[in-house]
């Protein structure tokens, strides 16, 4: 009798799982994707699950009705882009009550995102966030982004928006992994202790050129070698030390070994 | 004709009209002693002439003027803003002049290693005790030179006119303000005006390229000139005394090292400025007095002052209308005008509290001067404190701190920490000395451990070599000043009694705890001890602390005469 390979049963499980799994995925999106088509419909339905959704993950801390709570600040009238902002960027919901909302995970879908921006912009008019056109920096003016970032920006966010410190633990964020909507809502709604810069303080054009100034930055070559995280002087005291004096005195031990 | 030949007659045509042949003789055939720790200094010196050759490259492009002029250059995220020629002179030499970047970063790093080189080699002079007499003088010409580092290097941080420097140049500013009575006159007259004004740069610049070096080589003349005629210190070790010097001669020996580390020196500083960014101008931007970035740092020597700065609660005292901002005026001044001069008057002050007037060519081991390296120790803990604190906002963005908890924790620190650094060091000073003592009198530990036949566990101990006994014994134990009469012996009452009495208080104080080396009977007793048990065949070796509570302290084995039985067997 002609026995099987031993590895036929096992390649037999492996098969069926992934004809399992492929077959899953795709009934599985094709769902999805006709939930989210559905969702899209119309706006009231976005609000509505926009709201279902505030209500089971925002709404311990920022009240039922988006009116805020002993910990939270009230959410009626922030308008689309700060929640925009802030659950893009993974700052909300917050894990832990701190100095400042850290960036980490993002834990919602972009579908569910816009549901619940839209909910919190049906209760009161407020910032929107801004359109594809709106964040289109490629006509932008560099050299007067450059003006503009070290007038209103480089104070807090470091000359190259590497980020910065502020007072009892706050901070201002590395820009440099910042999209270009982020960075536009930040400047638009002011998040945390940062300034708001409304479109009269900063025209649209003046946002558009920051955002080509900042990411000009990340873009263009490092022309003196490693940057040292472009963080200044601190750094590069500290890399002198460490990698300069090491070196130097590795070479002085060397030249100065007792020869025997 | 061979060309040795041609050589000597050339030799001799230079010593017919100079007669530089004996004195060239006499002093290439110098003798230096070697340690690695004696090229600090060298270090310093190298990179000071990399510092000085790279500056001679920038100035043929440097433009020292504030006249305002429009950037049309290669970087394009500066093109057509309003800038000084300084800056914009700089950017070109970024950008636009062949090898002009590197050159501007090897100057800058160097001038960094050239502090960070003078910092560790004072760290090395004063744990050695090399400062003391004669040496007091070069000790002095030192903290000079250092000082004339920070001002040059600040003096050069500020040249470019970029924003970082127009930072620093206002917090200079604020300083000089904070002068009582005269701060604005000082003020005035240092930038011809109210603050930046347009002549500050050219001022400056004269000061960088040409008053401040001329200082520093005349320093450094000086200071080398001293180091040759009085010769240089040697750590203890055997057949060195403080009459001789043990080492290599000048020529070949040390020609040929100087020379290479020269060019290693200048080959780290050439590698380390094309692979790392120093102070990127460009990403600044110019200076415009409204203008700020996170992060604006001195480089790091100017960094201690910084930190003061930014310690220092915002005390001031308003006068008759008049404002002193003790905020600044302390950390910015006092604390520099205090510290610069402790360190000068240093090795006169050592001397007066030990009485010790002796000349010392011989080094210190930083052990046997407890109260020294302690009181070193807890100047580089107040001085690391403030460098802490003078990078707080970056510690506190990159660690996730609070400033405010570092600044706390830096007010707080700076008082308490330097006593307990002060404590512990002076301890491990001690220690080492107990433990110095024991090896002389015990031998060294081998970690070999016997067991008897008795039973009992030994662990073996050899001796010292000669040299591990020179380097022990090299230990000065002086004794503190004495305590003054109050009364002399014909009935008179010494004037200095109170004064005396309170400098006899501090020598003890300085010399309080010292474990005193052993005395040359306890030496001999030990000595015959060994040669004891070696002479009766023992094989031992040992602290028999078990079976001899004093101590027996015996041979190595592979000490012990051939003829003797090795006792493994």
């Amino acid at each position: 009798m002609r026995r099987r390979h031993r590895a036929a049963a096992p390649i037999l499980v492996l098969l069926t799982l992934a004809l399992i799994g492929v077959l899953y995925a795709a009934v599985g999106s094709a769902a999805t994707a006709q939930a989210s088509n559905e969702g899209a419909t119309t706006n009231a339905q976005l609000v509505k699950q926009g709201q279902q959704l505030f209500a089971e993950g925002c709404s311990s801390c920022h009240g039922l009705g988006a009116q805020g709570g002993p910990e939270a600040p009230t959410l009626i009238g922030v308008g689309s882009a700060a929640v925009d902002f802030q659950i893009s960027t993974g700052r909300m919901p917050l894990a832990a009550p701190n100095a400042q909302a850290p960036q980490k995970k993002v834990i919602y879908t972009d579908q569910e995102t816009a549901a619940i921006a839209a909910y919190i912009a049906s209760l009161a008019p407020g910032p929107q966030i801004p359109t594809d056109e709106e964040i289109d920096y490629e006509d932008a003016d560099l050299v007067e982004g450059g003006e503009l970032f070290r007038t209103n920006c480089s104070q807090c966010h470091n000359f190259t928006g590497a980020g910065g410190a502020l007072s009892n633990g706050a901070y201002a964020p590395d820009l440099r992994d910042a999209t270009p909507r982020q960075i536009y809502e930040a400047m638009l709604t002011g998040p945390e202790n940062m300034p708001v810069f409304s479109n009269e303080t900063l025209t649209p054009e003046n946002k558009q050129a920051i955002i080509k100034y900042i990411q000009n930055m990340d873009e263009q070559a490092s022309y003196g070698g490693w940057a040292i995280g472009s963080l200044g002087p601190v750094n590069e005291g500290a890399f002198i030390w460490i990698i300069g004096i090491g070196l130097l005195i590795g070479a002085a031990v060397w030249i100065g070994a007792r020869v025997r | 004709m061979s060309v040795m030949n041609k050589l000597g007659h050339q030799a001799e045509f230079l010593d017919d009209r100079l007669t530089v042949a004996n004195w060239g003789k006499r002093n290439l055939r110098k003798v230096f002693p070697d340690h690695w720790t004696f090229m600090f200094g060298e270090m310093a010196l190298y990179s000071f002439i990399i510092v000085l050759l790279s500056g001679i490259y920038l100035t043929l492009w440097f433009k020292p003027s504030m006249t305002e002029v429009v950037y049309n250059g290669s970087y394009t995220p500066l093109n057509g803003i309003e800038m000084s020629e300084a800056y914009k002179s700089t950017l070109d030499i970024s950008f636009d002049v062949r090898g002009g970047l590197l050159m501007r970063q090897v100057h800058h790093w160097g001038a960094m290693l050239f502090i960070a080189s003078m910092t560790i080699h004072m760290m090395r002079v004063f744990f050695t005790g090399a400062f003391r007499k004669p040496r007091e003088i070069n000790w002095t010409i030192g903290v000079l030179l250092l000082t004339m580092g920070f001002v040059e290097g600040f003096a050069g941080y500020s040249l470019p006119d970029d924003l970082l420097s127009g930072t620093g140049l206002r917090i200079a500013e604020g300083i000089m303000l904070s002068i009582p009575v005269v701060g604005t006159y000082v003020s005035f007259f240092a930038f011809g005006g109210e603050f930046p004004g347009d002549e500050f740069i050219s001022r400056l610049y004269g000061i960088h390229i040409l008053l401040i070096p001329g200082i520093i080589l005349g320093l450094i003349t000086a200071h080398m000139l001293i180091v040759w005629y009085q010769k240089h210190t040697q750590y203890p070790g055997k057949g060195r005394t403080n009459d001789n010097v043990v080492g290599y001669p000048f020529m070949p020996v040390y020609m040929a090292k100087a020379g290479g580390f020269f060019f290693i020196v200048f080959g780290i500083t050439v590698f380390l400025s094309g692979v790392a960014t120093i102070n990127p101008i460009w990403a600044y931007g110019p200076y415009v007095p409204d203008q700020i970035t996170a992060g604006s740092q001195p480089d790091w020597y100017m960094g201690w002052l910084e930190g003061a700065l930014r310690a220092m609660p915002n005390w001031e005292t308003t006068l008759w209308g008049h404002t002193i901002s003790w905020n600044v005026l302390i950390p910015g001044a006092v604390v520099l005008g205090v510290i610069i001069n402790l360190m000068l008057i240093y090795p006169w002050l050592e001397a007066k509290v030990t009485g010790d007037k002796k000349e010392h060519h011989l080094l210190d081991r930083p052990r046997n001067a407890p109260t020294r390296t302690a009181l070193g120790v807890m100047s580089l803990t107040f001085y690391m404190m403030l460098l802490i604190g003078g990078g707080n906002d970056i510690i506190g963005s990159q660690f996730n701190l609070s400033i405010n908890a570092i600044t706390w924790a830096i007010r707080i620190g700076i008082f308490i920490l330097p006593p307990i650094s002060f404590v512990i060091t002076k301890r491990i000073c001690l220690s080492l000395q107990r433990s110095d003592r024991d090896k002389l009198l015990h031998g060294r530990e081998t970690g070999s451990i016997m067991r008897l036949p008795e039973g009992a566990f030994v662990e073996v101990h050899a001796p010292l070599s000669d040299n591990e006994k020179a380097v022990i014994l090299s230990k000065n134990d002086i004794t503190p000043l004495p305590w003054p009469e109050k009364v002399d012996a014909n009935g008179v009452k010494d004037p200095n009694f109170k004064k005396d009495h309170r400098w006899a208080r501090l020598s003890h104080w300085f010399f309080s705890d010292n474990v005193p080396k052993p005395t040359a009977a306890e030496l001999a007793e030990a000595e015959a001890h060994i040669r004891h048990s070696a002479a009766e065949g023992a094989p031992v070796i040992a602290h028999r602390e078990q079976l001899e509570p004093e101590g027996g302290v015996l041979h190595d084995p592979s000490a012990v005469e051939a003829d003797k039985e090795p006792i493994t067997k």
